[in-house]
Formats: C-alpha cells, sequence, structure tokens
C-alpha cells in the first residue's frame, strides 16, 4: 500500500511538470510569433528605407548593404515633409484645447450639479458615439465650404473636437465626480463661485484625467484621414497622413523613398507612444471598461 | 413679516434662476460644438439624400426616396455592405478571440510580460493610412512577404492578395486584426484584472481544473468587456474606410469597397451629394441600430448581472 503511493506521487508530479511545460512552451511560442508579426513589418521598413532601389529588387529581405542614408536626409531636408509635420501638430493642438476646454466644462455640470433633465442631455451627448463622422462628412463639406473654412486648419480641428466630445464627457465625468463634496464647500465658504470652484481646486485637482483625455485627442487627431482628405486640397495644409498617403501613390517606382517617408512618418507617434503609454491605455479601457 | 417673505422668495428665485444661467453656461460651448458640426450635419445628411443634387446652386431637383431605391438596388453597394458584414464576421470569429487567448497568456506574472503588453499595443497607434501603406509595399511583388516566401522556399504560394479579388478581403482582414487586435488584447487584460483573485483560487480548491476554472468563473465575469470589446469591433467595421481607401481604394474591381468607399465614392469622386447622402443615411441607420439594439439587449444583461448578483 504505501509503496504504491508513492510509486504514484512521482508520476503524478511528472505529467504535472510535463503539463506545464507544454503550457510554457506553447505560451512562449504564440507570444513569440504574435511578436514578431507586430514588429517585422515596422522593423522592415524603417530598415529598407536604408537601401536603394537595386538594393530592394535583388535583395528584398537582407539587410543594407551598404547602408544609405540618403534617403533619409533627404526627406529630412525638404520643407514640405516639415510642413506636414508642423499642420499635424497644428490641427492636434487645436482639437485637443477645444475639446478638453469644452468637455470639461460639460462634465462639470454632468458630475458635479443635480438638474433637471441632466440625465437625458447626458445620455443625448453620448448618443455622438454611435455617429460615425462618415455619415456627416458630405454636409460637413458644404458647411465648412460656406464657413470659408476649407484648406484652414480650423476646418478640421473643429469637427474632430465636436466628435470627440462625446467620449470626453464620457471619461471626465466619474473623475470629476469623485472630487469630494467637502472641497466644494470649503471653496464657497471662502467665496469661490462655481467658476472659480471649477477652476481653481477642481481642474488642478483633476489633472491626471485631463492628460488622458488630451493625449486621447492628440492620438485621434493625428491619425484622422477622412476629414484632411475631404477639406484640404492644397499641398502646403496636408497633414501627415495625406503627405504620406500621397507621397506613396506619386513616388510609386522609388519604393525606397516611400518606405523612408513612411518611417518618419511613423516616428512621431511612436515616440508619442512610448511616452505617454500608460495615459494612453488607462485611459482607453477606463472609456471602454466603464462605458 | 410678509416683507421679509417676499424678499426671501424673491433672492431664492433669482438664485434659481443664477443655477440655471451657470448651468447653461458650462454646457453652452460644448452644446453648441455638437449641434453645429455633429447633430446638424447628419440631419442635413437626411434632408440632402432626398434630392439630386451635385453640391453646387440651389437643391431644387426632390427626389423622394429615389437614391434609397438606387441604392439598394445597386449591385456594387449590396457588395459593398456584404463586404462590411464579412469583416464582422470575420473579427468576431478570429479576432476577438485570438486577442482573448493571448490576453489570457498574458494574464499571469513572468519576466517579459511588460515587453509583449506594450509591444501588442503599438499598431492601434499608428494611423490606419500609414499601417496600409506599410502593408501595401510588404505585400507587394518583390515586397518583403514575397521575398520570404521565395527564401524558404515557398515563392510559388505567393500571389499580390490585395490585387486579386478572391483575397483581397482576407488580406485587408489581416491588416485589420495586425493593427486591431491589441487593442482588444489591451481591454481584456484590464478586465481579467478586475477579476478578484480569490475567486479562482476559491474555484482550484473546490477541485476546478484550469479549463474548468476558465470556462465557469473567469469568461463569464469577462462577459462585460467581451461584450465592449466585440461592440466596438462592429462599430468600427461599419464604419471601415482609411486602411481599405489606401491599400486598394475599394478595388480591385469593386472586391473591397465598404459602405464608407462607396460613400466617398460618389459623394466626392463624382459630386453627387444627395446620393452620397443616401448612402449616408444608410450607413448612420445601421450603425445606429446596430449600436442601440446592442445597448439595449446585450449590455444591459451586464447591468442587470451586477445588480441581482446572477452571472452575466
Amino acid at each position: 500500500m504505501a509503496t504504491e503511493t508513492t510509486a504514484v506521487i512521482p508520476a503524478e508530479a511528472t505529467s504535472a511538470r510535463i503539463g506545464s511545460l507544454v503550457s510554457w512552451i506553447v505560451r512562449w511560442g504564440v507570444l513569440v510569433i504574435v511578436a514578431l508579426a507586430i514588429a517585422i513589418p515596422v522593423a522592415y521598413t524603417a530598415i529598407a528605407g536604408f537601401k536603394d532601389n537595386y538594393q530592394i529588387t535583388v535583395d528584398p529581405i537582407g539587410l543594407p548593404n551598404p547602408w544609405i542614408v540618403s534617403n533619409y536626409t533627404d526627406i529630412l531636408g525638404s520643407p514640405s515633409f516639415w510642413r506636414q509635420v508642423l499642420n499635424s501638430i497644428v490641427i492636434a493642438t487645436m482639437t485637443a484645447v477645444v475639446v478638453v476646454a469644452f468637455a470639461a466644462l460639460a462634465a462639470f455640470v454632468f458630475a458635479r450639479r443635480a438638474f433637471r433633465g441632466r440625465e437625458v442631455t447626458f445620455t443625448f451627448f453620448t448618443l455622438g458615439l454611435f455617429f460615425p463622422s462618415a455619415v456627416a462628412i458630405l454636409p460637413l463639406f458644404v458647411l465648412i465650404r460656406s464657413l470659408g473654412l476649407l484648406d484652414n486648419p480650423i476646418g478640421i480641428a473643429l469637427p474632430q473636437a465636436a466628435f470627440a466630445l462625446p467620449l470626453t464627457i464620457i471619461i471626465l465625468r466619474p473623475f470629476f465626480r469623485s472630487i469630494p463634496i467637502e472641497l466644494e464647500d470649503a471653496a464657497s465658504i471662502d467665496g469661490c463661485g462655481s467658476f472659480g470652484f471649477f477652476w481653481r481646486v477642481l481642474l488642478p485637482l483633476s489633472w491626471p484625467a485631463l492628460a488622458t483625455v488630451t493625449i486621447l485627442a492628440i492620438v485621434s487627431s493625428w491619425n484622422q484621414f477622412l476629414l484632411p482628405l475631404i477639406m484640404l486640397s492644397d499641398k502646403e495644409n496636408w497633414t501627415l497622413p495625406l503627405g504620406v498617403t500621397n507621397f506613396s501613390t506619386q513616388y510609386s517606382t522609388d519604393t525606397a523613398l516611400v518606405l523612408a517617408y513612411t518611417t518618419l512618418s511613423l516616428v512621431p507617434a511612436l515616440v508619442f507612444y512610448v511616452i505617454a503609454e500608460r495615459k494612453l491605455i488607462g485611459g482607453l479601457t477606463s472609456g471602454a471598461v466603464k462605458g | 413679516m410678509t416683507l421679509r417673505t417676499e424678499r426671501a422668495s424673491s433672492t431664492l428665485a433669482r438664485s434659481r434662476i443664477s443655477r440655471w444661467a451657470i448651468i447653461g453656461l458650462f454646457l453652452l460651448p460644448a452644446f453648441a460644438l455638437y449641434a453645429v458640426f455633429v447633430l446638424v450635419p447628419v440631419a442635413q445628411a437626411v434632408v440632402f439624400s432626398f434630392y439630386k443634387w451635385n453640391g453646387l446652386g440651389p437643391m431644387t431637383n426632390f427626389v423622394g426616396l429615389a437614391n434609397f431605391q438606387r441604392a439598394l438596388s445597386d449591385p456594387i453597394f449590396q457588395m459593398a455592405a456584404t463586404h462590411n458584414a464579412i469583416i464582422i464576421v470575420l473579427s468576431l470569429v478570429i479576432q476577438i478571440p485570438f486577442a482573448l487567448g493571448v490576453a489570457l497568456m498574458l494574464n499571469r506574472r513572468f519576466r517579459g510580460r511588460a515587453v509583449f503588453r506594450l509591444l501588442f499595443f503599438v499598431p492601434y497607434v499608428i494611423a490606419e493610412v500609414i499601417a496600409g501603406v506599410v502593408w501595401r509595399l510588404l505585400l507587394q511583388p518583390g515586397g518583403l512577404v514575397d521575398g520570404l516566401m521565395t527564401a524558404v522556399g515557398a515563392g510559388d504560394l505567393y500571389a499580390p492578395w490585395l490585387a486579386d479579388p478572391d483575397t483581397v478581403l482576407w488580406a485587408l482582414f489581416v491588416i485589420i486584426s495586425w493593427k486591431y487586435f491589441g487593442f482588444h488584447m489591451i481591454l481584456m487584460l484590464a478586465g481579467l484584472q478586475g477579476i478578484p483573485h480569490e475567486l479562482e483560487e476559491a474555484a482550484a480548491i473546490d477541485g476546478a481544473t484550469r479549463r474548468q476554472t476558465l470556462r465557469y468563473v473567469t469568461l463569464p465575469l469577462l462577459g462585460p468587456t467581451i461584450r465592449v470589446s466585440v461592440f466596438l469591433s462592429i462599430i468600427g467595421a461599419i464604419q471601415l474606410f482609411d486602411l481599405v481607401w489606401v491599400t486598394t481604394g475599394g478595388g480591385p474591381v469593386d472586391a473591397s469597397n465598404t459602405m464608407a468607399t462607396y460613400l466617398v465614392n460618389w459623394g466626392f469622386e463624382r459630386f453627387q451629394l444627395g446620393y452620397g447622402s443616401a448612402i449616408a443615411v444608410i450607413l448612420f441607420a445601421v450603425a445606429l441600430t446596430v449600436g442601440l439594439g446592442y445597448q439595449r439587449f446585450v449590455l444591459r444583461r451586464d447591468i442587470d448581472g451586477a445588480l441581482t448578483g446572477g452571472a452575466g
């Protein structure tokens, strides 16, 4: 009896060990393959930008030999590339400022004031999440044209900010609500009105949430394509996504140059991601998981 | 006495007015922006859709429902809508379960976990158009995929998938998954981290195998997150535009059109704003029906579940 049990336990233990070894191998196998599938397209684009077209034709998968930097230096030396970077920055900044300011004001009363019709009004804003911007694009074009804002960064920033309002309000409201009522009472005893409390107490205390929604607004503006495509016809006003698309069709025979251009246009977003990763992910998940 | 009550009630009225004024002032900027650039344009799209209009001059040629009849009977539009549906089905059957699987793998502590998480989310921050250009270059003849397959002796299996009507949707789906699975994975990881460890430990103590714990404890508790993920995936696929526009432009021979590329094609490339608006209204109706229906019938259960304590 005793010998039997001692004989059984090691066998079970080994099979459990084999089982966990198999699951370890499967896990690492899958993760590494997925990681390669994610990284290789980006890495290839960046590295192949150091080749010339002859090298790309002869050896599409090898490393550059020799490494040629002229593709990158040519683009970095061209004013049109920097013009597009600047346009993207201007539009993203304007969008973020408008949407965060307006959404913060609205989220404040949605979070901290009881009034008749509050939930209805709030739901009314959140419905905007279901409005794809493509639906409004034709009338928006007519509207922006009649306002004389075609080929103007404002004509992109305002519609973008409007479409970003729902998500921004949804994220800010619970945060504003969590700030203790005692602070507001104290502020009001000290003579602070609603706006004084909002401006001097609530906003400074809410900077993590404000940073999150600002980052979300910047990233989504930075990546916008449809609105700029429709509203900006003058090359001088193009944003980076428009520039890349046009460059890639215009120079479609010069693959190496297109690869370098694409790489350079990726860099700002990647740098931004590395810096703001935590806020970005936190914002998206709080919006969606609680949403 | 009467004087005092009168004065009191008038200050009360005044403070009530000022309270409403403050609420109004705080809401005004957001409301104005939202009304001018979201609500009015959406409403205008409905109006446009009843006219034949090239965008210039007065809108006088009222055609009733003709634009809708034309759209719904156009085989190319029917195909475009089918393509949206195919992308939705593929996303739900392949992409979401895949994201869930990876999230489960990353939901334990081990060295290197943070690196994987950081890396898998990278494509999400890359603009759809730029991802499109990258993949167009990768998949073109003589590109990386062609080169790799030739190098391992599978060169005969390579085909320019984006240029073949039979494979273009699959190729697009691969690119979509590349870009978005990390987003869904992050959502599910956040959901998994909200599940108390004690529950899984309790199941293990009660003799549940790992698979049983997953099936009867983890997945039901993750239900709300999965449903949000599914929802976002559907809404995203209904609006799919950027990626298709830069990789294929809806081609070859309309094999990868979506409702949105069809809309832009007719609205802007050919300036039929009335007809384009009818497409927009159809797209809107689909998105709103799916959105509200999903919220009403599927997401609603999450709230009930939370209140009654039952499994979702």
